[in-house]
């Protein structure tokens, strides 16, 4: 049965605390004056400790994360998160800081900081690295920021940036918020950007081209180096959006690939929690022509002091309150002090493994968008399947029944009824398999008895909701019954 | 079946020709791929938009799309319905779902525009495409 809300619950007169009696003197009425005192009191729920307490362990049991199961949502590698990045982090020398207790007294967090720099640009073929950004569409648009410094401090900022068509949505969005022309640029056959295309589209009014590598498809843009050469011949400099940076990790760099600006996603790459409400990290790196326009303040090194240093002229400016969300860089620097050089590569052979035999497996059921080999995800098509009227849609609600997480659905746009799979490296073959099982039971479901797929899930508490309606007329309050 | 007198591009939109005017919508074809059409944002009267250029833009349930402009001109009427109702597109995309009627700077744009006949042998076409 579905779990009702608190507000429903609610029995007038029953309570989890009672307030002793006061003892001291009523406030004066006169404090508050009469047109700020409510006449009726606040609809509040009246609930026992054990309603609460039960209300919210029922809810807990119909959530699912990565500490439950299989997540393969494709594009955003949901990694497991090791708990000993969760010790590092309730540590009393990282917990208890506070950002104002100096820069004597925070000498420990400010070397993590430097040293967690230090290894992200090492990783990424970068020479300086801000760890600022609050999340990575914060780093995407801090880099467009940047380079629109770059090309203005050169006498002109420029009018547009390049982006393919098979883009993560952030992308034409930190552009345009940054006041560029958006333009796209389609992919080929083979499903990478359209060279011949992009010769024809840039010029000297181009500021960047932002691309992510490998791309939304899964699939490394081979052609990186002539795309580089392209984009630089034009005076033009060349974003990496860092979503798809595990399968690289100790493999290729980006800025060994030409890249001058790239941003990282912590919650992705580094096993950093996503969401859950609680701060991001998003960081950004750049090649040395770009320093300059990093933001401020950043962290220096003189010896073995450490000191921020808020004395940029040329900085876009502070993007974040004292120096970006610590708890989550802790977790990351912890990640890559634990794994070091030889297992940030095993990480990202292991990611490509993975994703290239869910690939093989569900291949005789499932038509794969480009059919060659991937990196760490692999983008199907439910085209087949839609003969039997079901949709991509359906596929993924059905998944839920078998208790996983659904893919990504319907992205990227350049593939119909598209199926993003990405089986993070932290996941082990008999897990794959479990999966893949369930993949293939369900498009003979699809053959057989496409119904029990188009109406899916029937195992939760709650069905199909009416997403549309819910679009059209959002409702996101309780009202009391009238 | 898409209407005989109408022109379509390859983007999905039809245009319907009225003198210089050419009202504007988007193909029963597109309005099913998209799916539950749940909001749009309705372009300015006055604007003047160039052919291949973005109109607007369409969210559904599935995804958010651009709706290109099929020929150069300048906006003089929008479907102030659609704001309440984007869900007109999904029931009658060439009646109620019309989004715009333009003014048009340039006729000879007309010329890049298919007939019914042709517009329904590229989509045959497209879909085929299984790369």
């Amino acid at each position: 049965m579905p779990e009702s809300l608190l507000f429903e619950k609610s029995t007038p007169g029953r309570r989890g605390y009672r307030l002793p009696a006061l003892d001291v003197p009523e406030p004066r009425a006169a404090a508050v004056p009469t047109s700020a005192r409510r006449t009726t009191p606040p609809a509040l729920p009246e609930l026992s400790e054990v309603d609460v307490v039960r209300h919210y362990t029922r809810l807990s049991r119909e959530n699912y994360g990565v500490d439950l199961g299989f997540y393969p949502l494709g594009s955003c590698t949901m990694k497991y998160n090791p708990k000993i990045n969760e010790e590092m982090a309730r540590h009393p020398g990282a917990a208890a800081a506070h950002p104002l207790q100096g820069e004597a007294l925070s000498q420990g967090a400010l070397r993590l900081m430097y040293e967690l720099e230090q290894g992200l640009k090492e990783v990424a073929g970068m020479d300086r690295v801000s760890l600022q950004p609050a999340a990575g569409a914060q780093g995407e648009f801090a880099g467009i920021l940047m380079i629109h410094a770059y090309h203005a401090a050169r006498g002109n900022p420029r009018r547009r940036v390049i982006i393919p068509d098979s883009a993560h949505g952030t992308n034409p969005a930190s552009a345009a918020l940054a006041g560029y022309e958006v333009q796209t640029v389609h992919s080929n056959a083979e499903g990478l950007v359209d060279v011949g295309d992009l010769s024809k589209l840039i010029d000297h009014d181009c500021a960047a081209l932002m691309l992510t590598n490998p791309n939304t498809l899964g699939l490394f843009e081979k052609e990186i180096v002539q795309i580089a050469k392209i984009v630089h011949d034009a005076g033009a400099l060349l974003y990496m959006d860092g979503a798809n940076l595990n399968a690289l990790l100790g493999l290729v760099r980006p800025g060994d690939m030409g890249f001058d600006v790239v941003h990282f996603n912590l919650h992705k790459t580094f096993s950093t929690p996503h969401g859950g409400g609680g701060p991001g990290a998003g960081p950004i790196g750049v090649k040395a022509p770009l320093a300059a326009y990093l933001p401020t303040p950043t962290i220096e090194r003189d010896g073995a002091r450490f000191f921020l240093d808020h004395n940029r002229p040329q900085s876009i400016g502070r993007l974040h309150s004292f120096y970006g969300n610590f708890g989550i860089l802790v977790r990351a620097y912890t990640y890559l002090r634990r794994l070091g050089a030889a297992g940030l590569a095993e990480i990202s052979r292991n990611a490509i493994l993975n994703a290239n035999y869910v690939r093989a497996r569900l291949a005789s059921a499932y038509q794969i968008a480009y059919d060659r080999a991937c990196m760490h995800e692999c983008v199907f098509s439910a085209k087949r399947q839609r003969a039997k009227g079901v949709h991509a849609w359906d596929i993924a609600k059905r998944l839920i029944d078998y208790g996983y997480y659904p893919p990504t659905i319907n992205f990227p746009m350049v593939v119909e009824e598209a199926i993003m799979i990405e089986p993070p490296e932290s996941e082990a073959r008999e897990t794959l398999d479990a999966f893949c099982d369930a993949m293939l039971a369900i498009a003979k479901e699809c053959e057989e008895q496409p119904e029990l797929v188009k109406t899916a899930p029937h195992t939760t508490a709650r069905s199909r909701l009416d997403e549309v309606l819910a679009a059209r007329k959002p409702q996101v309050r309780w009202t009391p019954p009238t | 079946m898409d209407p005989e007198e109408l022109r379509y591009s390859a983007d999905h939109e039809w245009v319907k020709v009225e003198g210089k005017q050419a009202i504007v919508g988007i193909t029963e074809y597109a309005q099913s791929e998209l799916g539950d059409i749940v909001y749009l944002e309705l372009p300015d009267v006055g604007t003047e938009v160039v052919m291949e250029e973005e109109l607007t833009e369409i969210e559904s349930t599935k995804t958010t799309s651009p709706v290109l402009a099929p020929v150069s001109g300048k906006i003089i009427e929008v479907n102030d319905e659609l704001k309440e109702s984007p869900q007109l597109i999904n029931e009658d995309p060439y009646g109620k779902g019309w989004i715009v009627t333009l003014k048009m700077t340039n006729p000879d744009d007309l010329e890049n525009l298919m007939s019914a006949k042709e517009y329904e042998e590229f989509i045959e076409q497209g879909s085929d495409d299984d790369r």
